[in-house]
């Protein structure tokens, strides 16, 4: 039985395991490859009401967003060295601190979406529909991309707590880091996602 | 666990990283903010591809992991921008 059991955990493979997250990265890549493509040919054909519709954004809010995502990459990639440092603790520490950062993304969106909820610009709004196709196109991006990155925020959450809950128990330790590892790469993509919301929805000059 | 296999970031290049990474986003917001018409625009999405390099390279370890990755995401990253070639082909010249 307890050889059995050695056996099984030699068939851990830390490279086919990475291999496995990165085939479903790029289907995350497709799935946002294809939204921003389908931007680029909207902003395409109707440039200057994208133009006008993005002055509606808050750059600071944006700007702020940007950098606590930055941030919270790096205290993940620093969560990974200090695992394989052996340093538990550390890890843990800088894991909770990505998540705190992560639920001040979110409240910083709920602020932002309200107050465009509150001018009553919504998908489906009054106000909207009475707008230019080029205005609901931009608004309709907008809220699906954003709230379709801020749903991947809190599944890179939920990953990273389950990444929490095993180093604390210490079944993800320094010899199988591959469940950290594996979660802190979804966190960057989300992370990589964001590089390019960022410019094309509220740096439009 | 070699030393050769499981290369491990220090805490210092990672701070680099992230300082480059935020220097790098309010540059863009400073490009931005100045009117170059639809150099803008390319302006902001080069700084956004420089920032992917470095979140890919570094943070995402594909400088320091097995080369069979860096190879898989070059391959997708390739074939997404000939899709994107091939609809603005599309786009422009129907």
């Amino acid at each position: 039985m307890e050889q059995n059991h050695l056996e099984h955990t030699e068939h851990f493979d830390p490279v086919a395991s990475k291999l496995g997250m990165w085939l479903f990265i790029f289907t995350e890549i497709l799935l946002f490859g294809g939204l921003f493509i389908v931007y680029s040919v909207y902003r395409f054909k109707h440039p200057v009401e994208f133009h006008l519709a993005a002055e509606e954004l808050n750059v600071t809010i944006g700007l702020i967003n940007t950098i606590i995502l930055l941030v919270s990459s790096m205290t993940v990639a620093m969560s990974i060295t200090a695992l394989q440092l052996g340093n538990k603790k550390l890890t843990l520490l800088l894991l909770a601190t990505t998540g705190l950062l992560a639920l001040v993304f979110l409240v910083n969106k709920y602020f932002e979406w309200g107050a465009k909820i509150h001018h009553d610009i919504y998908p489906g709004s009054e106000f909207l529909m009475s707008l230019s196709k080029g205005d609901m196109l931009f608004f309709g991006l907008y809220f699906f991309m954003t709230g379709l990155h801020a749903l991947h925020i809190i599944a890179g959450m939920a990953l990273l707590g389950v990444a929490f809950v095993k180093i604390k128990s210490g079944s993800v330790n320094q010899n199988r880091i591959s469940l950290l590892e594996n979660g802190g790469l979804y966190w960057h993509l989300v992370d990589l996602i964001w590089i390019f919301l960022f410019p094309l929805f509220y740096l439009i000059h | 666990m070699s030393e050769h296999k499981n290369h491990i970031s220090s805490y210092k290049s990672q701070i680099v990283v992230l300082l480059s990474l935020i220097v790098l986003t309010v540059l863009t917001v400073t490009i931005t903010s100045v009117h170059l018409g639809p150099f803008n625009t390319a302006a902001a999405m080069l700084i956004a591809s420089v920032k992917a390099t470095i979140v890919l390279l570094y943070f995402m370890h594909l400088k320091f992991d097995e080369k069979i990755y860096r190879f898989m995401v070059t391959l997708v990253l390739a074939i997404y921008a000939v899709v994107i070639i091939i609809t603005f082909f599309d786009y422009l010249y129907r």
